[in-house]
């Protein structure tokens, strides 16, 4: 039987893929084998746009266990034990339904960690929406918030911390990055390998139904006024079996009778059974027919399609076949074999016998299409760089201006959301949500790992090679903040459609910004994932890579917050002082305007002042530490007193007399709120401050006391003049409600 | 003395009790799978936080039923020590160890955070080396732990001084915004007539340490072993 036109470009191929379909096959395909090659070939699963990019980034280090093409990425913390980690993104799904596209995001990542064969002990999030006051867009954020809520608390691992922003260009595309982190003795790590014929396969966990067939190839399509009608293609969550699978899985590693193992995520039993064959250089047969089902009727096609969670395919030793079983059987789960691994090197899947598809697996992944897509700087650019201050409304009030800003969504406590995530489950949580990078210790040992998930959108816009520097900085330096040697990095790119060269411009442009900042600050990436196609109606949301960068804390009662602990401490600004207002948050909410330059990281000194914390931490020279972003220093000093410990502070801050954008009528302002990366405010015993400066001045990171704390209001002074001042209790009120307000107000209206 | 941690599936903050338990306080503490039929000698019972059987069908309702549940209630009625924490708590209101129900959070969203807690009684295994009107600063990790019983039960818990911990502010006051979750009465925790069983949401065991944002939940866990020390002693 002839499979129709039609039918291929409903798979999204091209005539050119279809051709090299054909020549891999050498006929024309089954519509198995055509399911097969279109989920295994889209963007989701083959990266055929940017695996080209993704090369450029440094990948080996010392550390680096487990670079990227594994489930996860693995460094070395000492003491044999590594690190597993991973970002991953699951934004298409959770626009069209927010809970269990969140949800399962969640368990995809989770599972991604525990295949590993580590033990997952944290979750970080990175969430993007349109603007707050669209209903809309806060039913969105309650759904996905509840979703990562509801999956991670019922499995028992404490979601730490993460980040949320608000531009109105996520409307209609929000991001929901999901990170994982796990702990495995280094000799334990397992791999998503099918090898030694003869060995059997098996399936393992939840059933497979007709949910989330094209899940893959959905993420890799615009939306349209149509998306809606999609909600079939996404799956539901069911965290309960995941935690039967997570718990018996690690049990049945330790056996030693497992050969490999794979999570089944995107594109489900398709591409578990290919890709682990394909790692083994093996052949893999199953029989569709054994694998359990909770619908019926379904087709071999929808059987190797089907998304549903809380599935894992493995691969035993022949002859332990008892062990395995009765491990799965312990936890009330069935172990079901369904084929064997072959020494043919053919993808061959049966129905009751009878083969539906034969695919040579190697061709399937090493001949996926691969794209040098054209490139093109947005015209866009060249306006919006521009930003003439002369041609702006003066600026309010200081005062006013500084409390608005606490009071933005971005900047303000998120607490609404964290506290709806069990953060402490496990025991682990040194660093509360909220106070600066997570922090988890690792029991048995001294040490503690640290982590951060960091990204600007408005930064990528403005420049995205910039952008992808200062988010590899930032993330970086959130972690050194917290003491912790940063050692390993993960990033998620989140761009729009790939195939209109501006937007593959900026997806190349900021993987370069990316691949320099990780080698300069020796942070390299072990892996990671890529989400083309975020637009609705042809509106690209802003480029937007996020970077999670892990850190190890070589001894856990070094750790640091961002809260300023008690009066009496002097404040010290390290870093330059000068700040700018491209692409500021002020610039944002005061002037509704994304305009001008992110201010640019200069590497070298980025380090030096990230090694300078470290030692500082290590030493027990600074008690605090806090990363200068969002809303300039004013905000940064006005976190640092705020939430656990309330303490006032009394601050000049020197006049930004280098910046570029230089307009006298602002010169408070970019005092106060212009934002630029490597500036870090810490606080210091009186006894501690000349050793800090001094070893400042060798490592050349400006440091200058601008300060001291104390008192129940906070003081600001720019070269001496005094020109803002909030009581503790008025910070609080602003930054503690800006995000919550949003939510509980609305309540009371609609109760 | 031995602590036993019964693991049902689902069970998330049985590594919680055990690490406070065996790490932090120095105890024996073993794992007690629910398909067990047998306490394995211990001298107290934790039944720990988590989601059994993924909270489905109503938290608590499915784990009364596994086999060790049997052991456990025959532990209680002898006079065993037995706490159950959280999602314990709410298995051991299922089993009928303890009178009540929890339900949603009145603002219906799971809440973490540190709260705080009155010691109402300090006659109980759990509480004795409390001082009445203690206040404890605890984390709660819940999203149904909104205490709910009929008004005469809640009459008698009262008059037979079985309300063991109370929300309350830092200062020890009762007030509605000291309250997370909407629970009648205040009520964190309660025990049975015979004082032996208590049931409580906030969870002491991961609050044994500073590093951890407090360590009030020792004196709960200490009490007990004491309490067996004591009693060893005479």
């Amino acid at each position: 039987m002839s499979i129709h036109q039609t039918t291929i470009d409903a798979h999204g191929f091209s005539p050119e893929e279809y051709q090299r379909l054909l020549e891999i096959l050498g006929r024309e395909p089954t519509i198995t084998e055509l399911g097969i090659f279109s989920v295994m070939w889209s963007e989701h699963c083959s990266y055929k746009s940017s695996r080209l990019h993704l090369r450029r980034f440094p990948t080996d280090g010392p550390r680096v266990v487990q670079g990227p093409g594994e489930n996860a990425g693995a460094v070395d913390i000492g003491d044999g034990i590594t690190a597993v980690f991973k970002i991953e993104s699951h934004n298409h799904p959770s626009f069209i339904e927010p809970y269990q596209g969140a949800a399962t995001g969640v368990g995809g990542i989770i599972r991604d960690i525990f295949t590993m064969g580590a033990r997952p002990i944290a979750l970080l999030n990175s969430l993007r929406f349109g603007e707050l006051d669209n209903p809309a867009t806060r039913r969105l954020v309650d759904g996905v918030v509840a979703g990562i809520a509801g999956y991670g608390n019922s499995i028992g691992i404490p979601t730490v911390g993460g980040e949320i922003a608000f531009e109105p260009g996520y409307a209609g595309n929000p991001l929901v990055n999901v990170f994982c982190l796990g702990v495995a003795k280094a000799d334990a790590l397992a791999m998503g390998v099918a090898s030694g014929a003869g060995n059997p396969v098996y399936y393992v966990g939840a059933k497979t139904g007709r949910d989330g067939i094209h899940g893959a190839t959905m993420a890799s399509a615009e939306f349209d006024e149509h998306s809606a009608d999609k909600r079939p293609a996404v799956q539901v969550g069911d965290p309960f079996m995941e935690k039967l699978l997570l718990e018996a899985c690690l049990e049945v590693m330790r056996t030693d009778a497992l050969v490999g193992i794979q999570d089944m995520g995107a594109a489900g039993l398709t591409c578990s059974t290919s890709e682990m064959g394909a790692r083994g250089d093996s052949g893999i047969e199953i029989d569709v027919s054994l694998v359990p089902q909770r619908e019926t009727g379904m087709t071999p096609y929808e059987i190797m399609l089907s998304e549903s969670q809380e599935r894992m395919l493995l691969v035993a030793r022949r002859g332990r076949e008892a062990e395995v079983e009765q491990v799965f059987e312990k936890w009330d789960l069935h172990a079901v074999r369904i084929g064997e691994v072959t020494g043919d090197g053919l993808l061959r899947i049966r129905d009751q016998g009878q083969v539906v598809a034969e695919i040579p697996n190697r061709p399937l992944a090493d001949r996926a299409p691969l794209y040098d897509r054209p490139t093109m700087r947005p015209a866009y650019l060249d306006d919006a760089n521009h930003l003439d201050l002369a041609t702006l409304a003066p600026p309010a009030d200081p005062r006013r201006i500084w409390l608005d800003l606490l009071d933005t969504p971005a900047v303000a406590s998120k607490r609404w959301v964290y506290r709806q995530y069990d953060h402490m489950v496990r025991t682990n949580t040194v660093v509360l949500p909220g106070l600066g990078a997570g922090v988890v210790r690792v029991k048995g040992t001294a040490r503690a790992l640290v982590f951060s998930l960091d990204g600007n959108g408005r930064h990528c816009f403005l420049d995205p090679a910039e952008g992808g520097r200062l988010a590899v900085a930032e993330a970086a330096r959130n972690v050194a903040c917290a003491g912790a040697v940063p050692i390993g990095a993960t990033n998620c790119l989140n761009f729009g459609n790939p195939e209109r060269p501006e937007i593959m411009w900026q997806f190349s442009q900021a993987v370069d910004g990316i691949a320099e900042a990780c080698r300069a600050l020796d942070v390299p990436i072990t892996g990671g994932n890529v989400s083309l196609y975020n637009e609705t109606d042809g509106q690209a949301i802003y480029p937007t890579p996020v970077l999670g960068v892990v850190g190890v804390l070589d001894d856990v009662t070094h750790v640091l917050t961002r809260v300023f602990p008690e009066p009496d401490l002097e404040i010290v600004l390290l870093g330059d002082p000068a700040g700018g207002l491209g692409g500021s948050e002020y610039l944002k909410q005061a002037h509704g305007l994304v305009r001008g330059a992110p201010a640019p990281v200069d590497l070298d000194r980025e380090r030096a002042l990230q090694e300078l914390l470290v030692d500082a931490a290590r030493g027990r020279w600074i008690r605090s530490a806090h990363d200068g972003s969002d809303g300039g220093l004013a905000v940064t000093l006005a976190e640092c007193c705020v939430e656990s410990g309330a303490v006032g502070a009394q601050v000049d801050l020197p006049e930004s007399v280098e910046s570029v954008e230089r307009d006298d009528r602002f010169g408070v302002v970019q005092a106060l709120f212009g934002e630029a990366p490597s500036r870090v405010v810490v606080s210091v015993a009186t006894g501690q401050r000349e050793r800090l400066l001094s070893r400042a001045r060798e490592r050349a990171v400006p440091a200058v006391v601008i300060g001291r704390t104390g008192g129940d209001r906070i003081r600001l002074a720019v070269a001496g003049e005094q020109v803002a001042d909030i009581g503790l209790d008025e910070a609080e009120q602003a930054w503690g409600q800006g995000l919550t307000r949003h939510f509980e107000t609305v309540a009371s209206r609609e109760a | 003395m031995k602590f036993a941690v019964i693991e049902f599936p689902g069970s998330n903050c049985d590594h919680d009790a055990y690490h406070a338990t065996k790490h932090v306080l120095g105890q024996q503490a073993e794992f007690v799978w629910h398909k067990e039929t047998d306490l394995r000698g211990a001298d107290v019972v934790v039944l720990p936080g988590g989601f059994s059987y993924g909270d489905y069908l109503r938290t608590g309702a499915i784990a009364r039923f596994s086999p060790v549940m049997a052991c456990v209630c025959e532990f209680a009625h002898a006079g065993g020590p037995v706490i159950g924490i959280c999602n314990g708590f709410q298995v051991l209101l299922e089993v009928g160890l303890l009178e009540g129900a929890l339900l949603r959070n009145n603002r219906l969203k799971f809440l973490c955070e540190h709260i705080h807690v009155r010691v109402e009684q300090t006659d109980t295994p759990f509480t004795s080396g409390a001082v009445a009107g203690q206040v404890l600063t605890l984390p709660i990790a819940h999203g149904e732990g909104n205490f709910h019983a009929s008004p005469e039960t809640l009459v008698a818990l009262e008059a037979n001084r079985q309300v063991v911990f109370r929300y309350c502010a830092a200062d020890g006051a009762q007030t509605d915004a000291a309250n997370p979750n909407g629970s009648a009465h205040a009520i964190a925790g309660v025990c049975n007539v015979e004082r032996n069983v208590v049931g409580l949401m906030p969870h002491p065991e991961r609050a044994c340490e500073s590093m951890l944002g407090s360590a009030d939940g020792r004196v709960v866990l200490e009490s007990v072993i004491n309490t067996f020390a004591s009693a060893g002693a005479a």
